[in-house]
């Protein structure tokens, strides 16, 4: 018999201040107010993949066991529906606080090798910023290469079924006034900084940093 | 003592320590020593406890040896002991008005930080008090008398039982229902918890005694239209809808309900849920009280949308024959009543189910809530006991929804306290009645009560299945084969850490209790308050629990917030108790800070009258003045800030009183 | 006639093409223009919210900024996650005041302002809302009377802000339909999940939510689901191998509402963009056109 993974969790696994930390974002607020009711679990439809439920996360950040948090599958299986936030008796915003566990696991680069998601999401950021509109084929293209790229050889019907049916821009879609929006970007990237900075008063990493 | 107002002022001015509770922020012998210092004071101290017996022996012997005429004590709110000083002040013999009370507790060293600071707001507050109290007056406490009889509003187990209680002590009683027959929810419940004795076997006899006691009126199908007086003296009038049957001449043989013209009952039964069907004419329940039939004139053919067309051939007045109770030509009539005091017990209403769509009551035929359920397995319900579903089969297979409409942000905040109790009765009897498997699923169980989690513990030994979890949804959606044609309810077990699909055949939403539709029209016409959720608000949660913010209107039940039967009954106990301890003194006595109008400077503008909350003001047309009624007059003294002429006096409040207590909040030293 | 601003999103422009060739004709068909917005770029996006919300918001104020140049009072967003993005903008502007902070020193760096109030409104809302069922009856040329389908809403149209219908069961389109002439099948999944970016970036669970979709859709009995969002279509229309090879098949069309109304109208289904989709519908029961 092979034992399974100790399940106890120890008080200096804790991060102190993490439930805070999160509570202080826009949209986190109530995280506090959870009563472990299992809502968002039950509406969840992609629960039934989750290593940990929702509701296990949300007990997971509010004790602050933020490693186990971050490090789990469920938060990269968040598929944005928004069902448990808008059934949550305690109106708990929890596709927010997904949102921002994602956001801390990229910035600490908690997530598997080659992991698509976290991919999807830079390539999406890089495409957006240079050209202002995002072409899928070609993002989904560079994901896969970047990625698990043996897995795209499956997709080459789906590729060719697309361009059949004129549904595959062979060119890259772009904005006309591209400096317009990098001024915006830029200026966007020193403000959250600084703002962030006051705001939490810790000087930690602005969220999304890494930039 | 003298107890003239002219005469050379004498002040004594203590103040309290309150323990640590004002003495660790303000310091009290300093206020003394600084109040010591004004003119008129002839005497300070500070004291561990002012309340305590030694305090208030200690004003008493200094109104003596001093030859005190004015007393003020700094300490608590006077909602605490302004009466108890009032008290002292009296027993040594002075005008008990020639006293003020100055508030340096919750208005200063509760929430103050700094200790100079509040010693000096301290000073400023006592200073004022002073002042103030020197122009005070002597005044007299006027009694009013109380009328004898007893008005109680809503005819369920706390109305019938709070009539009852006064009844039996010898006192008279409108009995109101809006309804044909008292019972109220009670009536609709098969069986009680935790004794699961019948609710019929127990609420029935207390029902025919109420409808045939002697002291008590019974009016059903009626409604309060309106009140006015105040307390100890209210008029009410109470609209009485018209049943189109002489109470006093039907026996409730029923003939009329076999021989109606529509041979089959046809329209929506109210009292069943709407499971079962009933005709125009029609007894609510077997054991209704009265023993009265009703006809309902949307449905019955003698009528046209409400209006009577004569145009049925009325085979229902022939069954009655002789009686002739049946009288067509009925008309709503207002019936007025002079009362002494009221007890408001008009009930709940049940979480409307279908707010809630995941659960999807009123889309799946097989969702019910727990007053269905209620009916549906009670002997006299619409399938006489037996649990057919809508689509006529037996269910093999229940989950019971807790929390449905309570304890949720988007719905209803609160706990309705007896859900998890009720679903608990009704997974016992649905067991009994159908042998089938059954699961519960709740947030938390909730059973603190006598015998309530010995009669959980039961269950658990009857089988019955708990499940830690808010469900998501119930759905008709069949992910595998062996959810094909049930209802599925799709939750997380939380304590094992899955989420499960369960397949149901039927499915009952535990739904919650909120305030009535109507609370906000009851809650003005009665002058009450509501507390945020909409239930009425009783004057103090622990020490006036049945009281209102509206002398001599008392509140019990479910009308105030959700409770169990045994807790209904003893709230109604306590506001019967409360009302005959009103009755039987029969006066009251009331503050004397009254309004009064100086008849020669009114100009007769009325601007005061329809400013006047407690409706006190009425205006004289032959002098053209306006008068205060003394017993409706509450103080609050918006009508003499409103008097433009400046004619309107309020005792304990004249302007040269306010004006000294200004002048010494903002005296300096 | 109205005109409304128009945001297309990148979908309508590349996978999702056959929605705007459907839209735009039906809707001038009911009188109503669109104008769309001179340069827009990218809404900002559901993937992109989850690595930066603030970075999020202030790409979709950019859109909402060229939107309030124009003298249209409402801004029509087709996409299910621009409406949703767009909209969510607008209510962090509100709520959240370092966000606002941040979108107004963005957008002065770019030279725009935005006050981020102009209503923005999804098709459905404005068909059936606003244009009304009653008018879409009079324009029904070709009653879609037999035609079973599956009103599929998604997930973001009605979360999480619940502007126009219920949150877990609308019937918006359910009355569209029925308008059209279609027998609405009842449709326990109408806002469940389809996978959303989950169908590329993990397969696995991604594709289950569609193949549970689907397979609903066909125990209903429906000839075909009605859509009102590129990705649910693209979703539950391009993967039918892969989802094949793994739970089995579940064959059956996924069309645009616009494209249905667009038949009802009696356009022609090639420039309504039906031949776009991977499972072709069914042609339509015989069922004569009114004249």
């Amino acid at each position: 018999m092979k034992l399974k993974k100790r399940i106890i969790q120890y008080e200096a696994e804790r991060v102190v201040g993490f439930a805070d930390e999160i509570r202080n974002v826009p949209g986190c607020e109530e995280l506090r107010s959870c009563i472990q009711c299992g809502t968002c679990s039950g509406v969840c439809p992609l629960s039934t993949y989750m290593d940990y439920s929702p509701r296990q996360i949300i007990g997971m950040v509010q004790s602050g066991f933020k490693d186990k948090a971050l490090r789990s599958h469920t938060i990269w299986l968040c598929a944005s529906c928004y069902s448990c936030a808008v059934e949550c008796p305690r109106k708990i915003r929890i596709t927010d606080i997904m949102y921002e566990l994602k956001q801390r696991a990229i910035q600490e680069r908690i997530y598997p090798r080659r992991f698509p998601i976290p991919i999807l999401a830079q390539e999406f950021n890089k495409m957006a910023q240079t050209h202002g509109r995002v072409t899928e084929n070609v993002l989904a293209a560079i994901m896969f290469l970047k990625s698990t790229w043996w897995t795209a050889f499956g997709m080459w019907r789906l590729g060719l079924g697309l361009m059949r049916r004129g549904r595959f821009p062979l060119h890259l879609e772009s904005i006309k006034r591209k400096d317009e929006l990098n001024r915006m970007l830029k200026t966007l990237d020193k403000v959250t900084i600084d703002m962030l900075h006051d705001e939490r008063g810790k000087g930690e990493p602005a969220r999304g940093g890494g930039r | 003592m003298d107890n003239r107002d002219s005469q050379e002022i004498r002040i004594g001015f203590y103040i309290c320590h309150c323990g640590s509770n004002i003495a660790a922020m303000v310091d009290c012998p300093a206020v003394a020593k600084a109040i010591g210092k004004l003119a008129g004071v002839v005497l300070t101290r500070d004291y561990k406890y002012m309340c305590s017996d030694p305090g208030q022996e200690l004003i008493r012997k200094d109104i003596a040896e001093f030859k005190l005429n004015r007393v003020v004590v700094a300490s608590c709110s006077p909602l605490l002991h302004e009466k108890t000083f009032r008290g002292a002040v009296e027993a040594g013999g002075l005008n008990p008005f020639y006293f003020h009370m100055v508030n340096i507790r919750e208005h200063d060293a509760w929430v103050h930080t700094d200790k100079a600071e509040a010693t000096e707001k301290a000073c400023a507050l006592s200073r004022a008090a002073i002042r103030r109290v020197a122009k005070h007056k002597a005044l007299e406490v006027k009694r009013v008398s109380v009328h004898p009889d007893v008005l109680v509003v809503g005819g369920g187990i706390a109305g019938i039982h709070a009539a009852m209680t006064i009844a039996n002590a010898g006192r008279k009683v409108y009995l109101v229902e809006r309804e044909p027959s008292i019972g109220g929810h009670m009536a609709k419940f098969d069986k009680t918890f935790p004794t699961l004795d019948c609710a019929a076997c127990i609420l029935t006899p207390k029902m025919s005694e109420a409808g045939s006691h002697p002291n008590i009126t019974l009016m059903t199908y009626s409604e309060v239209a309106k009140m006015d007086g105040y307390v100890g003296n209210y008029t009410v009038t109470i609209k009485r809808k018209p049943r189109y049957i002489k109470e006093d001449v039907c026996t409730g043989c029923q003939e009329c309900i076999a021989n109606c013209v529509y041979k089959e009952p046809k329209f929506r039964d109210e009292f069943n849920e709407g499971l079962g069907k009933r005709k125009p004419v029609y007894i609510p329940f077997p054991q209704a009280t009265p023993q009265v039939v009703a006809i309902d004139s949307r449905t019955c053919l003698n009528f046209k949308g409400g209006v009577l067309t004569d145009m049925c051939k009325k085979s229902c007045v022939a069954a009655c024959g002789e009686k002739q109770a049946i009288d067509f030509t009925q008309q709503e009539i207002l019936q007025e009543v002079k009362v002494g005091a009221i007890i408001i017990a008009t009930g709940f209403q049940p979480f409307d189910a279908a707010r809630i769509p995941q659960y999807g009551y009123g889309r799946y035929p097989n969702v019910y809530t727990a007053l269905e359920i209620e009916r549906l397995v009670n002997a006299s319900g619409p399938t006489s006991g037996h649990v057919i579903m809508r689509d006529g089969t037996e269910p093999k297979s229940i989950g019971i929804i807790h929390c449905v409409g309570s304890r949720d942000q988007k719905t209803n905040r609160w706990c309705s306290k007896v859900c998890c109790m009720y679903s608990l009765k009704l997974a016992h009897l649905l067991k009994e009645h159908t042998g089938a498997e059954i699961y519960n699923f709740y947030i938390d169980m909730r059973t603190p009560g006598k015998g309530y989690e010995e009669f959980y513990d039961k269950l658990l030994e009857e089988g019955v299945h708990f499940i830690r979890g808010r469900v998501g949804e119930v759905t008709d959606w069949a992910a595998s084969p062996e959810e094909e044609g049930k209802l599925v309810v799709r939750v997380e077990d939380t304590l094992a850490g899955y989420v499960r699909r369960i397949p149901f055949d039927m499915v009952v939403l535990a739904t919650g209790l909120e305030p009535k539709s109507d609370a906000q029209d009851v809650r003005r016409l009665f002058n009450m308050s509501c507390g945020s959720e909409g239930f009425f608000l009783e004057r103090h949660p622990k020490l006036a629990p049945v009281s209102t913010f509206s002398d001599g209107i008392y509140i019990a039940g479910c009308c105030q917030g959700p409770r169990d039967i045994p807790d209904t009954v003893a709230q109604a106990g306590a506001a019967a108790a409360e009302v005959l301890v009103l009755v039987d003194k029969g006066y009251i006595e009331q503050e004397p800070n009254t309004a009064f109008i100086l008849d020669e400077e009114c100009c007769g503008c009325k601007s005061c009258i329809p400013l006047c909350p407690y409706t006190a003001i009425t205006f004289d047309a032959t002098r053209k003045k306006a008068v205060i009624n003394e017993a409706l007059c509450k103080g609050c003294g918006t009508c003499v800030a409103a008097c433009p002429s400046g004619s309107i006096v309020q005792n304990l409040f004249e302007d040269d009183e306010i004006f000294s207590e200004i002048e010494g909040v903002l005296a300096h030293d | 006639m109205t005109t409304y601003s128009y945001f297309p999103g990148c979908s309508l422009k590349g996978s999702g093409r056959a929605y705007e060739e459907s839209l735009l004709p039906v809707l001038r068909a009911l009188d109503v223009e669109l104008e769309e917005l001179d340069d827009w770029n990218c809404c900002g996006a559901t993937a992109y919210m989850a690595v930066d919300e603030v970075r999020a918001c202030v790409i979709a104020s950019r859109n909402l900024a060229l939107a309030e140049k124009l003298s249209h009072k409402e801004l029509l967003a087709p996409c299910n996650a621009c409406y949703l993005v767009l909209n969510k903008t607008q209510h962090y502007m509100k709520e959240s005041p370092s966000v606002q902070g941040a979108i107004q020193k963005a957008l002065k760096a770019g030279g725009l302002t935005c006050k981020g109030t102009q209503p923005v409104r999804h098709p459905l809302d404005v068909i059936v809302n606003t244009i009304g069922l009653d008018a879409i009856r009079k324009r029904v040329r070709r009653p879609l009377t037999g035609l079973k389908v599956a009103p599929y809403y998604g997930c973001q149209i009605v979360r999480p802000y619940a502007t126009f219908d219920d949150q877990y069961n609308p019937t918006t389109m359910d009355r569209l339909l029925e308008a059209l002439g279609c027998t609405v099948v009842p449709f326990p999944l109408k806002t469940r999940c389809c996978g959303g970016s989950l169908t590329g970036t993990l397969p696995e669970p991604g594709l289950h939510c569609s193949y549970l979709i689907l397979k609903e859709a066909l125990r209903r009995q429906a000839d075909v689901i009605a859509t009102v969002c590129p990705l649910c279509q693209f979703n539950l229309d391009s993967y039918h191998d892969k989802i094949a090879g793994k739970w089995g098949a579940v064959r059956i069309p996924t069309v645009y509402m616009t494209q249905l109304m667009g038949l009802a109208f009696n356009m022609n289904e090639r420039e309504l963009g039906l031949y776009r989709g991977f499972i072709p519908m069914k042609p339509l029961p015989a069922s004569k056109p009114a004249e």
